[in-house]
């Protein structure tokens, strides 16, 4: 059964690029806009990953990662920070919160398939890696 | 051709009345070899000594100190003290000698520090802007985010052979809207920047800039009284329409607000015979019963050469300055032998701040300044007043005037004050906050 990721991400077009991409290669995406809902569905679906942007609507996606990790049963959920925000400063601070991965826009699309897929502990990564 | 300097002219007035080195270092206490080194600029000269020189050469002190190389003394002295820790630091002790020897190096390392200071404050304020201004941070997040979607998207296109036509149609009128939004958010952004970069931006701070535009006015604000005729129009014109930034304005508008609020209770014309009797703000004051706040604000803004309105002109040599509840100068008006910091604290022992701490009380002092190359004497009226403007529940407003008038030939002990700790020479201060860069 194909594994479920959750893009929390507003920019539709970017949201609409990542369902393509990740569905291609297998996954089963789900996207959503808003930060102040995201954590509702996080427990709903109980994704087997996360790609998080940062700036949001009502809630950032650090926000969200503080109380993902706050969380006895969500704490271990991989999460892909995806962000416009490239600083060094930026990178430490979401290192900080508990992201598994950093990356940021703009990406190139086989980087964050790779990345996702190490993050989920896919055999294909190891596989594409080798 | 060499600027005199303070050991040069004690040296050329020696020379004048046909003194002898000899002579004139016994009539003044010191060694002939110590005035050897003073008069070729090796040695500083302290300010008792300078006064015994000038007793024994028949000239008033500020005649051998000051010279028009102080504003060159000063900008040495501020780049030795805004210097990185070198291996070797900058020779504080000998900036005379330096300027006396190598005028040219002199000015051309004061020029250099001139405009590294305007450089990095330009660096600072646009650091700043690029930091904190929303529409620029909101702009990059806005292309940076169309740039994201084009690249996936076009990528896909280009890689996906098989792709479904709805999908391709999708994202061909996707990169479509973001090519149009990118477009749009590219060129708001160039004119930000065009707008940001353009000379009447102004990268001065605003309190900067309105100081500048006072003095290119010759410190004569618009009054309704001379700029005007008839009520004023509604709305009002701004009143400083030539000043560039948004924050200037709004500064010499409040500055111009209360003036005319002053001129109503005060006129020039009203002023001037009580000024041109006593230079006392103080006095002035008691003779008319008004706020010595009001007095000396007007003071502190009478135009450089006397105005139409009968108003005297600004007292030739004298400085004002203001501050606020934290101390913070608000308002500067320089002169030649009072050297005011251009940013961070002053003196703590300004008569200013003594005035700070006790509202409603006149604080006055003879002021000697003790920068080598700047020095002067002066006579100083302070006066600090409280307000409640948001009501008696709410903070006090604190306030607090200085004037500053030349005071050369007024005997009595002074009071050594500086600019600022960091390039001020008096040894043993109480109130030193941090070490100075100069040799006492």
């Amino acid at each position: 059964m194909a594994r479920t990721v959750l893009v929390i991400e507003d920019e539709a077009h970017i949201a609409e690029a990542l369902r393509f991409l990740l569905s291609r290669v297998g996954w089963r995406v789900a996207v959503h806009a808003d930060g102040t809902t995201a954590m509702d569905l996080i427990r709903d679906i109980a994704p087997s990953a996360l790609i998080l942007d940062v700036m949001l609507p009502g809630r950032s996606g650090y926000e969200i990662l503080e109380e993902l990790r706050a969380d006895p049963v969500l704490r271990d959920l991989p999460v892909l920070i995806l962000t416009a925000r490239g600083q060094e400063r930026e990178r430490a601070l979401a290192e900080m919160k508990g992201a598994s991965l950093f990356m940021t826009k703009p990406f190139a699309n086989d980087e964050l398939i790779a990345n996702l897929r190490q993050l989920a502990g896919d055999p294909a990564a190891a596989e594409s890696a080798g | 051709m060499r600027r005199a300097l303070t050991g040069t002219r004690i040296r050329e007035r020696r020379m004048l009345l046909g003194l002898t080195q000899a002579d004139c270092a016994r009539r003044a206490g010191v060694s002939p070899a110590y005035l050897n080194l003073i008069e070729h600029n090796r040695r500083p000269v302290g300010a008792d000594l300078l006064e015994k020189l000038a007793a024994t050469l028949g000239v008033e002190t500020a005649l051998l100190a000051e010279g028009a190389e102080g504003a060159l003394f000063q900008a040495l002295t501020e780049a030795a003290a805004t210097a990185e820790p070198m291996a070797v630091p900058p020779e504080t002790a000998r900036i005379e000698e330096f300027v006396s020897r190598f005028p040219g190096w002199a000015a051309l390392l004061a020029e250099r520090q001139g405009r590294a200071q305007g450089l990095t404050r330009r660096i600072e304020i646009l650091s700043e802007r690029m930091a904190q201004d929303p529409f620029l941070s909101a702009s990059l997040h806005e292309v940076l985010s169309a740039i994201t979607a084009i690249r996936s998207t076009s990528a896909i296109l280009a890689e996906e052979s098989d792709l479904d036509p709805d999908w391709r149609a999708r994202f061909h009128r996707n990169i479509h809207e973001d090519s149009i939004r990118l477009t749009e958010v590219s060129t708001a952004l160039a004119a930000w920047l065009d707008q940001a970069h353009a000379p009447e931006a102004g990268l001065a701070a605003p309190q900067e800039e309105v100081e500048a535009w006072l003095a290119s006015r010759g410190w004569r604000l618009p009054s309704p009284d001379v700029d005007a005729a008839g009520p004023a129009p509604d709305p009002a014109p701004d009143p400083a329409p030539d000043l560039a930034s948004d924050a200037a304005r709004q500064l010499a508008a409040r500055l111009i607000e209360r003036h005319r609020s002053d001129l109503r209770v005060l006129p020039g014309a009203a002023l001037a015979p009580l000024h041109a009797a006593t230079g006392d703000p103080f006095q002035i004051a008691t003779r008319l019963g008004l706020p010595p706040s009001l007095v000396l604000r007007r003071i502190a803004l009478l135009p450089s050469a006397p105005g139409e309105d009968g108003a005297p002109a600004f007292p030739e040599g004298a400085a004002a300055v203001a501050c606020d509840g934290s101390g913070t100068l608000t308002f500067r008006r320089p002169c030649a032998g009072f050297a005011l910091p251009r940013f961070g604290a002053a003196c703590a022992l300004w008569p200013l701040y003594e005035a700070l701490s006790h509202p409603f009380a006149p604080v006055t002092a003879l002021l000697r300044t003790t920068g080598r190359g700047s020095g002067g004497q002066f006579r100083a009226y302070a006066w600090a007043e409280r307000s409640y403007p948001a009501g008696l529940a709410a903070p006090p407003v604190t306030e607090a005037w200085m004037l500053l008038s030349p005071a050369r030939t007024e005997a009595g002990p002074a009071r050594a004050v500086g600019s600022s700790c960091r390039v001020c020479a008096v040894a043993g201060c109480p109130a030193r906050r941090e070490p100075s860069i100069i040799a006492p």
